[in-house]
Parts: structure tokens; sequence; C-alpha cells
């Protein structure tokens, strides 16, 4: 038969000679090539002291963003959960009332605006869906946490902070 | 003044047992470091500045866990393997010269707990007893992975004894002496026996992996095969003893192999030194020398365990009987011929 590929190599299997059956030199070499695994330096990134470079695109916590005067974004459209396949967002809308308007930008906004970190898949659909450029993937990895209900996370973990504080 | 002899004696003995638990704890850190290194990996780093109470808080761990003895075991013999393994562990440092005599002030301080004149004798009996205490734990947990590796701890023992003691014989025609002190003495200087016992040292050493049941030798601990082997059923810190005897077991043999081939206390030079520093500092710079030695051995144990793979039973009695036994036999041929002839 052809064979498929070049890399094919014929096995001879040849009885050991008294130097290969004493198994010396092969230990030898084995333990040379460990040796030089002892001085090369280790790859490790030594996690909480030191972080791997996140790529230009990664997905992390989400924060909901605000515009250039600080006011939230957001207008409670709802497009982020219709679009979310993992079902992790819920929010409830409420109308601006007269003298809010240094905080919301729009006549309504998110009340309650929660994400479920555990059903959450950072796929990142729920930053395509936003018209008003809202929500971002761009935090951190989320910690870890004990209880499942503290994976629930509401606007004071989701919203930015302003910027001049 | 036999009251301040007793009163040094008992300090030397103290002493030499608190340095091999030490030694015996800090190998547990030092294999692990060592695996790490070998494998491009950090090691413990976590406790301590890298990770130097690693060791304490293992310890901690092992006396806090539960103790557990199955209802099915012999509840007596459980309970005497471990501690007849570390036993005879400890015991073996006894007749193992740590350096030259030591002067303080007027008085010569011998730096090894007894000199018996068949102090080699007295390492393979010692040597042959630590197996009863895996055995008798083996067969006390009534489970059969722990009495498989008791089984092959047993085996590998008695054949690689058999090895062990006729590599022996042709350093003893050399050296005509038993003591371990008189062994010593007679490689002054660099006159060390490993030159003219080479094939003798490699015989011994491949018998000192199996007899601590080091890896490629670790059969009777095997994982893949038994679970924990001879110490399967074995929790909190009688699995502790097991495991620190193995590491004491691999300090003595360390010492002892230093002490039969590699010149023990003596370096090049040695004489000059002596001239130089006085008696009371000599010897000290030689129970480093001895020291050095013994943890570069103890260092060779740890390279080896992470590069060679396991050898399987079959090849472990093949090796054992019908290679290191007619080898043996053949350097104590091959050592009489030249003692006839060229002394």
């Amino acid at each position: 038969m052809e064979p498929l590929s070049n890399k094919r190599k014929v096995l001879d299997f040849k009885p050991l000679n008294l130097l290969e059956r004493s198994y010396l030199p092969e230990i030898a070499k084995g333990l040379g090539i460990t040796m030089k695994h002892f001085f090369k330096k280790d790859v490790t990134i030594r996690y909480p002291e030191q972080k791997r470079e996140f790529s230009e695109n990664f997905r992390g916590q989400h924060s909901l963003k605000r515009d250039e005067d600080g006011k939230e974004r957001c207008t409670a459209c709802g497009l982020c959960a219709l679009s979310c396949p993992a079902e992790a967002i819920t929010m409830t809308a409420a109308e601006r009332q007269p003298g809010e308007e240094n905080l919301y930008r729009e006549e309504k906004y998110a009340a309650v605006y929660e994400i479920n970190m555990l059903r959450c898949i950072f796929c990142g659909l729920c930053e395509e869906a936003c018209p008003k450029e809202a929500i971002y993937l761009d935090g951190d990895i989320v910690p870890t946490d004990f209880l499942r209900k503290d994976f629930i996370y509401g606007k004071d973990k989701l919203v930015e902070p302003k910027l001049n504080q | 003044m036999e009251l301040l002899d007793i009163g040094i004696k008992f300090i030397l003995i103290v002493v030499i047992f608190l340095i091999s638990l030490v030694v015996a704890m800090y190998s547990t850190y030092a294999e692990r470091k060592v695996a790490a290194f070998l494998q491009d990996r950090v090691g413990p780093n976590r406790a301590g500045p890298f990770g130097i109470l690693q060791p304490m808080a293992d310890g901690a761990k092992m006396f806090m866990k539960e103790e557990i003895i199955p209802t099915r075991a012999n509840g007596l013999l459980f309970i005497v393997g471990p501690s007849l393994a570390i036993m005879t562990a400890c015991i073996g440092s006894a007749v193992i010269p740590w350096g030259q005599p030591i002067q303080i002030g007027s008085r010569i301080i011998d730096l090894q707990v007894t000199d018996i004149n068949v102090g080699i004798l007295y390492i393979f009996g010692v040597v042959s007893l630590g197996v009863y205490g895996i055995m008798i734990g083996g067969w006390a947990s009534n489970n059969k992975y722990s009495l498989l590796g008791a089984i092959r701890a047993a085996s590998q023992n008695i054949s690689y004894e058999v090895g062990m003691g006729l590599s022996i014989i042709a350093l003893l025609m050399i050296t005509g002496t038993l003591s371990l002190k008189e062994i010593a003495e007679q490689q002054h200087g660099w006159h060390w026996n490993i030159i003219r016992q080479p094939l003798g040292f490699i015989i011994f050493l491949v018998c000192a992996f199996a007899e601590t049941n080091r890896s490629p030798f670790d059969l009777p601990e095997c994982e893949t095969e038994l679970v924990g082997g001879y110490h399967t059923e074995y929790s909190s810190m009688k699995l502790g003893f097991y495991l620190f005897a193995e590491y004491i077991n691999m300090f003595i043999s360390s010492a002892v192999m230093a002490t039969l081939y590699w010149g023990g206390y003596n370096y090049p030079g040695m004489d000059w030194v002596a001239a130089h520093v006085g008696p009371t500092i000599a010897p000290l710079i030689g129970v480093v020398v001895m020291f050095a030695k013994v943890f570069s051995f103890i260092f060779f144990f740890m390279w080896v365990r992470w590069t060679i793979p396991r050898f399987r039973y079959d090849q472990l009695m093949n090796l054992g009987w019908r290679t290191l036994i007619p080898l043996a036999i053949a350097n104590i041929v091959l050592t009489g011929v030249i003692m006839t002839f060229f002394k």
C-alpha cells in the first residue's frame, strides 16, 4: 500500500547488545536530559501576584458604561437580555424623574440590572446587541465566591465608576 | 568521668536522631522542589519564602487528619507496622562514622554513636528488618492491594539483599574489616574505594535503590497498579511514619554509600587543612564534607526518580537475579584475581 504520508519509519527489532541490556548508557542519557531541564527557566506565571496579559479582544466581566458627562448610557431597552443565549441578564426599567437628568442620559433607565455570572458564557452578544454602547465585556476575570447568590451581579458591581471620582 | 561519657554519647544520639528527622522532613520538600525543577515547574512556594515552611505544614496536616483503622484490619499489627518501619529506619544511623574524632579541650570525642566490629552486618540486619514493617502493615490492612504491595516489597528486598551482600564482599576483601570506622579511616585523603570498586559500587547503588523502595523500584507502592500499595489503608501520622521511614532510609543508605565507597568524611588535602586549622575545626570540616556527599546522593536518588520509569515486576526480578548477582560474583572473582597478582 502507498504510504499516506512520508512520515513512515521502518523499525527493525535487533536483539539488544550487552551495553544496551545493561540500561546504563540510556539511563545516563535520560539523566542528562532531565538535568538540562533542571537549569531551564520555568514557564510558570505565578498567578495571583503576576498575571498573564490578555489578548486585545478578551471578554471579561461586564461593565455598564457612562457617557462623557457621567450619565448612565443604558436605557433599559432589553435588547441585551433578548440577545443573551444563556438568559443571564434581567432588568427592570424605570422612568427618569425630573431632576435626575444628570444621572441618566435617556428618559428611561434600568432601575435593576442583574447579570448571573454563573449563567453568562461571555459570548459578547450583549455588547453586539446594545444600540447605546452601554455594555462592554472589558473587565477582568470574574472572581470566585462561595454562594450562588453572590454571583448575581447588580448595578453596584456593574456600573463603571464616574470619571471624576 | 563515666557519667560524662554517657552524657556525651546521649547528646550525640539525640543530635543524630534529630538530624535524620530534619533531613527526612526536608527531603520531602527537596523531593518536590527537585521534581518541579526537573519538569520546568516551580514547586511549593506558598508556605514561607520559597515554601521553606512546607514540611511543617505537611506535618501539621498529618497530625490533624482523622485516624482510620479499618474494622476488618488486625488492630495490633496495623499499628506495629508503621512503628517498626520508622524504628528500623532510625536505628540504622548508629554505626555510621560522621567524622574523625573531634578534640574539645583535652577530651577526644568519637563522632560515631558506636563502633561495633560488624558495622556493615548491623546495617544489613537493620535494613532486612525494615521490610517487616511494610509486610506487617500491608498484611494487617486486610486489603488485597496492600497485601500485593507487601508481597512485592518482601520479594524485592530479599532478591536485592543477595546482590547487595555479594557486592559488599568484594569491598570487604579489599578492606579486610567490617567496621565502618576502619573502612572510613582506610580511605584517607583521596584513597576512596570507588576507585578500586567501580563495578561493586554500581551494583550496590542499584540494590540500594531497590532496598529503599525508591523509583524505579517503587513497586510496593506503585500507584498505577496498587492504589497506594502497602499503605493504601493508612491515614494520618501512621501514613506519615511510612513516608518518613522511606526518607530516613534514603538518608541512611546515602550515608552508607558515602562511607563505603566515596570516602566518608575524607577529602583530598585533608592533612594540609588539619595542620592549619587545628584538631577541633578539621573534623568539623570533615563532617561538612560527609554531609555534602550524603546530600548529593539524596539528590541523585530524587534525580533518578524523576527520570526513569518504573520497572515491570518480571524485569525487576530479571535484573536482580540474572544480571546483578552474576555481575557481583564476577566482581568478587575479578577482585580476587587482581589482589593475587598485583600485591
